[in-house]
């Protein structure tokens, strides 16, 4: 079994205030800090049980700067057997874009499963999984909760809105995307990650690849970004630690719910 | 002038919501720049879906075929690229669900059209349609554009437009019924079963009382904490994603679109940042009251009062409150 998983890293967002570029296009990046995109940890852990169960290889790429390495490096302490980072240069990428990136630097490669996250945490677009599948032309299935591999074909469960998952039966070569809670992915140490430097990290451009003019012309592009618009808000209650406890209990018993 | 497309979307025999949520939003933008509305819905024989659907929409389109009974990446994407490349509508939504997401990308692609996904808001302006998204979890909104093209797609949010119940008075479509007459390839997935997982020992969704525990809790020990104050206050603990993603509580615990829906009389969010799917969950509670450390983590938005704090300096507070009162 010769598992791709497509990787991305991005900012941590929790407990953190963004603040939007002067371009009014993105974020400040300056002092934000990095971490795998959560549902790509995710997607890294089942490529490495898989292999652990099946035997094969593990191959993580993602497009981005040499700072993305790191996402690498920790793919390869997880478990993954090389890594390849495809460096876009200064292109303007969108989800389109960066889905003709990875079509043509996997489809010289030889794989069965192609894992990706169900989404990235920075735009939330979710759509490169099922673009590099049709590019590909191979099968795919998104939101992906239970991989079970037999007989060339991947057993999955996709998660459905209100607590049901579809079980369905998906021939291999295939992509699937994977959420979050699939698996628990296994931690990560320092030294793991400069023991992993041994293994092979390749970089490659993007004129290696072959791309045409169309490939790389994004079809959406961020005009702005903007903070979200006002609502009138939580009525926010201060004090100290006794004080807000007292507040809230009258409010549980102004609600009626108070025991 | 031109063609908006919705493509409905239905799970066993019923119709999704996201459907309605679609028609609404595209049927007022049909009205305000003149284009008209046709709703396509591809299933089985026999469906009934649409005549559901005519009295939303200037015209139905139904495709019905044994192929079609059930959602398949392969065959809706050939149906719909055939539909798409015959009728060049303008612009073609789907929902931004689990079935839409593996879709809509892939016949983006096929069909060259551009597509957004996740959109909140669509607005047709005079350099072409425009998408409003979030980003980075909510925090951040964009403000979309595309490359120029003959059509469009996007990808709705569920619940991002205003469901009206009640069809317009004034619609009648008419529903032309269409074999599947796409080249249909063999498909490359099967589907097997439905299985319920959101079933177990609790039943948030009749709870009066959540007290609802998010990522903030930090790791799985704490959850003790919180549940001893559920049991104090008579309460029942919930969760969002992240803690189930974790296997810090079982999937009966989870509040949101891939969990449960509630409608407690009061919802106690502790350490929840209020993602969107979470929210979603906890539209139909009476009151909601967050604790967060982080004063901009989108569940203050919708919550009814906040208190920015640790939250297990306020669950520890309570605790105190309720045994020595």
């Amino acid at each position: 079994m010769d598992i791709v998983v497509c990787i991305k890293r991005v900012p941590l967002i929790q407990e953190v205030d963004l603040e939007i570029n002067d371009a009014q296009t993105g974020v400040r990046d300056e002092a934000l800090a990095y971490v795998i995109n959560d549902w790509d940890n995710y997607a890294v852990e089942e490529a490495v049980i898989l292999k652990e169960q099946l035997g094969g290889s593990v191959t993580a790429i993602t497009v981005g700067s040499e700072a993305d390495e790191e996402v690498l490096r920790r793919a390869l302490a997880m478990g993954a057997d090389q890594a390849l980072r495809i460096d876009p240069g200064s292109r303007q990428l969108d989800g389109f874009v960066i889905s003709r990136i990875l079509t043509k630097a996997i489809g010289t490669m030889t794989y069965d499963l192609i894992l990706t996250g169900v989404q990235a945490d920075d735009d939330n677009g979710g759509m490169v999984g099922s673009m590099v599948a049709e590019g590909l032309g191979i099968g795919h299935a998104a939101v992906i909760t239970a991989i079970n591999i037999k007989d060339g074909e991947a057993v999955v469960h996709t998660e459905l809105e209100g607590g049901m998952d579809e079980v369905s039966k998906v021939k291999l070569p295939a992509l699937l995307s994977i959420q979050t809670g699939i698996n628990e992915p296994r931690y990560v140490s320092i030294m793991g990650i400069r023991k992993a430097r041994k293994k092979e990290l390749k970089v490659t451009d993007l004129e290696s690849l072959g791309l045409s003019e169309d490939d790389l012309t994004p079809r959406t592009v961020v005009e702005q970004v903007f903070f979200p618009p006002e609502t009138a808000g939580a009525e926010m209650i201060q004090g100290d630690a006794g004080a807000v406890a007292e507040t809230l209990l009258n409010l549980l018993k102004e609600k009626g719910v108070s025991k | 002038m031109g063609h908006i497309f919705v493509i409905a979307e239905h799970r066993q025999g019923e119709l999704r919501d996201i459907t309605f949520e679609m028609l609404y939003k595209a049927r007022a933008l049909g009205r305000e720049h003149a284009h008209t509305l046709t709703a396509v819905v591809l299933g089985g024989p026999d469906s009934g879906f649409g005549d559901r659907l005519a009295p939303w929409a200037d015209r139905v389109v139904v495709m019905e075929d044994d192929r079609l009974s059930a959602f398949d990446a392969d065959i809706y994407t050939a149906a719909l690229l055939k539909l798409v490349t015959d009728e060049a509508p303008f612009l073609t939504l789907m929902g931004h669900t689990p079935w839409g997401m593996d879709l809509a990308p892939a016949l983006s692609v096929r069909a060259g059209l551009p597509v957004a996904t996740d959109c909140v808001d669509i607005l047709l302006e005079e350099g072409g349609p425009v998408a409003i998204r979030q980003i980075y979890n909510g925090k951040l909104y964009s403000r979309v554009g595309f490359k120029a093209s003959t059509g469009y797609m996007m990808t709705v949010r569920p619940g991002a437009f205003s469901l009206d119940e009640a069809p317009p008075e004034d619609g009648a479509g008419e529903v032309a019924t269409r074999a599947l007459d796409a080249e249909v390839p063999e498909s490359r997935k099967e589907f097997v079963e439905f299985v319920d997982t959101g079933g177990g020992e609790v039943d948030i969704a009749q709870a009066d009382l959540l007290v609802s525990v998010g990522r903030g809790v930090g790791e799985a020990e704490n959850i003790d904490a919180v549940k001893a104050l559920a049991e104090l206050l008579g309460g029942t603990l919930s969760c969002s994603r992240p803690v189930v993603d974790r296997h810090w509580l079982p999937k009966y615990h989870q509040v949101g679109t891939s969990g449960k829906t509630v409608k407690p009389k009061v919802y106690l969010a502790l350490g929840i940042s209020g993602a969107f799917q979470h929210v979603a969950g906890i539209a139909g509670a009476g009151t909601v009251i967050a604790v967060n450390k982080d004063g901009k983590a989108p569940i203050f938005r919708v919550a009814d009062y906040g208190v920015v704090d640790d939250l297990f300096t306020v669950v520890d507070a309570l605790k105190e409150k309720i045994t020595s009162g």
